[in-house]
């Protein structure tokens, strides 16, 4: 049903499409030049390197596809709007073939060849690394809404858990204490100290929900699931105190279920375990 | 695929002057017309949306302006706010009830099945949708399951408040936050009825689909808006009922004893439970099973939307009509064997980490073609900036930041860092906030004049825009880059945090943001309720479009078409052509008339 042109409907003055091009390539600049300014957490751990080279690896190619595109939008609009007849009604086969592909397959070589150049040696490394020797390792029950911490003392073994045996105040992980590994095992509550430039072992439990154990220093995030026993492994490689904090909704305290981590020398660790030992050995 | 004859099509007699026989309550409550129906839909979406945008106001100001105490908050909450600050608890229902109306009673209602069931039988050139019953009874369970959901407000121990996502143990054991007693019961019930309500829509549409096209109307003559409804209606009746299943199962663990999703040894509330032998694990793949189709589902119709509204816009014909119709089929596909790209860190084995980075990223290569089909319907036309086709310009440019951010949460090695964090919430507001957001006002400034033979002000519809695209772009834009710095989701305040303090500002600028887009969504009430009552009459044809809905007028009659089910000669996108005084042809303009493209 044909119907004569509306005098509204006349191309509107190019004031409006210049002003929407310039909003679009306005915030793609603005927008860019906001996140270049940006850092992640200061990195503090070897695999971490892996992690922040794939993500600066996508910062930079997706940045520079969204200015792109939003400069070609914005080119778009304020082209378009000054015409009042169109100068380009359907584009061959050929055009439609070529910009799918060109495009399609592009962006798919940059994702894709992103994860598998980059991202899954990363992601390799960080799960299948053969056990080490001198890996500290730190037995991690997650609880409403605090971290239960637990090294094996210098037996190197941790003594059993039961959680009928779990009281809040007593014993919050449930330790067997009739079990003679137990009786090294040294406590913590929302504090860890670990060397610095040895392998870290974290097992993970959880009492209650689900809870996740994310060091973004560390660039470690984990999910601790009642029921299941994740293990993560990394490197610190600086020294310092560093925030804890649970990443995923565990309840009403969710967002201060925080702890300290601290990464110390070697020597201070030692001195550090050995003050620890005798602190909580001569407790009854 | 030849042009098929429809299977079922209507004798005049059961349509045309029957309609004014039934009384008010009828045709307007209890109607079978699927245009009320999508305007029931659609009316209960923009309520719905009103109590979400609330609830986004009252989370943006606890994290703007954490330690403020606001007074006059107080008495309309005495319990979440006591003293005018608001109690973790009542947040994290808050954050969970927004999440949950914006996505399953906003977007959902409004554009899928509010739109669905307004253009779907017009478009394919049906007197109603194949089973006008059924849709009926689809709306009246959507409403019921509106009603449960915003009532659960008002149970003992308030709302669900753990997640949209609703992870057990945390939902599923009401001793471990208090929005998990009947709150969440009411919750899952809600979500029931909305499965229940969006399958049997969903069977309509496809049903309308494949059975009720008008003579001529073949599959490669379908609007784009068609197919997207289509394919979001098949990807809906796939994915939702791994859901219906987690969610019997998880009140079967909240109400009968069972053990599901819960292991052994939970120690809640200093008490052992008794349960043992579950997974939960077993209920995030469940959940996401259905919960990333999900968001294609509400996606999709967007984007549809949007290929249609551009070309009436630009005056050409959209870029690329076949690949953008098996981009949407292959999305459709893809989208059922990535959820697991929600779970990187959830404790699954790492090497379906890799296989679902790697199938994920593959979506790139269809959603880079619907993308660039959309920007390059632009290239050469001549351009009218109008309303609808300001916001359809704001859905390719969210489509293109948000689709950009999928790029870092589908590669398992940087979702690592991100997972969880604002990155997520900027990324998917974008997404299935912004585009659909955007798209949704595009289709109702666009299809408002057919609806209601009423033409919505221009003037305000602009300021809505102009209001609205900025704030919205900063706002969700600036969450990347405040999760890049570390700041995880969900968290009542970042102040107990050294790490996150250079996080202030930017929290306090997004909260701005978010007050000056809330004030700009009352130009829009305003604008529709004004135009509902005193807008200008509108033509049949007010766009000059193509597609079947302007063939008839505005309002469509009862039976939509008159006397006869109009021929369909042509696909969808006739513009640029030579007619008497006009520039386009519609679906039903006579081949001797105009040549047919496609």
């Amino acid at each position: 049903m044909p119907m004569p042109h509306d005098a509204e409907h006349r191309p509107s003055s190019t004031l409006e499409s210049g002003l929407l091009a310039l909003l679009f390539a306005g915030l793609a600049i603005g927008g860019v030049w906001y996140g270049a300014g940006i850092s992640l957490p200061e990195l503090a751990s070897r695999h971490g390197a892996g992690i922040d080279a794939m993500l600066n690896y996508l910062l930079l190619t997706v940045g520079a596809i969204f200015l792109v595109g939003y400069c070609v939008l914005a080119w778009l609009i304020w082209q378009g709007a000054r015409r009042s007849i169109i100068v380009s009604r359907l584009a061959t086969r050929r055009t439609e073939l070529l910009l799918s592909t060109a495009l399609g397959l592009g962006m798919a070589l940059i994702a894709e060849g992103g994860v598998l150049a980059i991202g899954m040696p990363v992601w390799a490394e960080y799960f299948g690394s053969p056990p080490s020797n001198d890996v500290v390792t730190i037995d991690v029950t997650a609880q409403q809404f605090m971290w239960n911490v637990r090294y094996p003392g210098p037996d190197g073994v941790l003594g059993r858990t039961n959680p009928t045996l779990i009281d809040d105040s007593s014993n919050p992980v449930g330790v067997d204490r009739s079990d003679p590994a137990s009786k090294d095992d040294l406590f913590f509550q929302n504090e860890f100290t670990v060397p610095v430039n040895r392998p870290v072992k974290v097992r993970l439990h959880a009492r209650d929900v689900i809870h996740s154990f994310f060091l973004p220093h560390f660039r470690v995030k984990q999910d601790a699931v009642p029921g299941m026993t994740p293990e993560v492994v990394f490197v610190p490689t600086r020294t310092g105190s560093y925030e804890l904090l649970c990443a995923e909704l565990c309840g009403l305290a969710h967002y201060r279920m925080r702890a300290t981590f601290s990464v110390v020398t070697q020597q201070e660790y030692d001195a550090w375990l050995d003050r620890e030992q005798q602190s909580q050995g001569s407790q009854p | 695929m030849s042009a098929t004859a429809p299977v079922m099509v209507r004798t005049e007699s059961e349509h045309g002057d029957h309609a004014l026989e039934f009384g008010v309550l009828r045709r307007y409550v209890f109607s079978t017309d699927h245009k009320i129906i999508g305007i029931q839909y659609i009316l209960t979406g923009l309520v719905m949306a009103l109590v979400g945008a609330s609830l986004a106001a009252l989370i943006r100001l606890q994290l703007g302006w954490p330690e403020r105490q606001w007074t006059f908050l107080s008495q309309l909450f005495p319990k979440g706010m006591p003293g005018g600050v608001m109690t973790p608890e009542f947040y994290l229902a808050v954050v969970t009830m927004h999440g949950t109306i914006m996505v399953f009673f906003f977007i959902s209602y409004v554009l899928v099945s509010g739109f669905g069931n307004y253009l779907v039988p017009l478009q394919v050139g049906a007197r109603d949708m194949a089973f006008p019953f059924l849709n009926m009874l689809s709306y009246w369970v959507a409403f019921l399951a509106a009603v449960v959901m915003v009532v659960s407000f008002f149970v003992e121990g308030g709302a669900a408040a753990s997640g949209w996502t609703a992870y057990p143990p945390l939902s599923a054991v009401a001793a471990a936050i208090p929005g998990s007693q009947m709150g969440q019961t009411l919750w899952l019930l809600s979500m029931a009825f909305f499965i229940a309500s969006f399958t049997m829509s969903g069977l309509n549409i496809v049903a309308t689909v494949f059975s009720l096209r008008a003579p001529g109307m073949s599959l490669w003559r379908l609007p784009l808006t068609v197919w997207s409804y289509f394919i979001a209606a098949i990807i809906g009746l796939l994915a939702f009922p791994p859901l219906t299943a987690g969610a019997v199962m998880l009140l079967l663990d909240r109400h009968a004893g069972t053990s599901f999703f819960l292991p052994a040894g939970l120690v809640i509330g200093n008490q052992l439970l008794p349960n043992q032998g579950g997974s939960p694990l077993l209920w995030q793949h469940l959940f996401w099973f259905l919960g990333h189709p999900e968001v294609y589902v509400l996606i999709l119709p967007a984007l549809g939307v949007t290929c249609d509204i551009l070309p009436a816009f630009t005056r050409k014909p959209v870029f690329g009509y076949r690949w953008s119709v098996w981009a949407l089929v292959a999305v459709g596909v893809l989208s059922m064997i990535v959820w697991g790209h929600h779970m990187f860190v959830s404790g699954m084995s790492p090497f379906t980490g890799e296989y679902f980075s790697i199938a994920t990223l593959t979506i790139t290569v269809p959603m880079t073609i619907f993308g660039v089909n959309m920007m390059a319907s632009l290239w050469g036309g001549a351009l009218r900036m109008r309303t609808p086709m300001l916001f359809a310009c704001g859905v390719l440019a969210l489509f293109g930041s948000g689709g950009l951010g999928g790029l870092f949460l589908g590669n398992a090695t940087a979702d690592m860092q991100l997972h969880d964090t604002y990155f997520v919430v900027g990324h998917f507001h974008m997404m299935i906030g912004g585009v659909t957001l955007f798209g949704t006002f595009a289709a109702i400034y666009f299809w408002f004049p057919k609806m209601f033979g009423k033409v919505m002000s221009e003037g305000l519809g602009k300021a809505h825009f102009w209001l609205s695209f900025a704030p919205f772009f900063i706002i969700f834009f600036v969450q990347h880059f405040v999760g890049i710095e570390g700041a995880p989701r969900r968290y009542y305040s970042f102040t107990n945090y050294d790490f996150l303090q250079n996080t202030r500002g930017e929290n306090l600028l997004i909260s701005w943001m978010a007050m000056l887009l809330i004030t700009a969504q009352f130009i829009f009430l305003f604008n529709f309720v004004k135009s509902l009552f005193a807008g200008r009459p509108a033509t049949a044809n007010p766009w000059e479009a193509t597609t079947l809905e302007w063939t008839t007028s505005s309002p469509p009659p009862h039976g939509n078409f008159g006397a006869a089910i109009p021929n369909v000669t042509r696909w969808a996108y006739e513009y640029g052509v030579t007619d008497v005084n006009a520039d386009f042809a519609a679906q039903s303009v006579p081949s001797s008339r105009v040549p047919v493209t496609a």
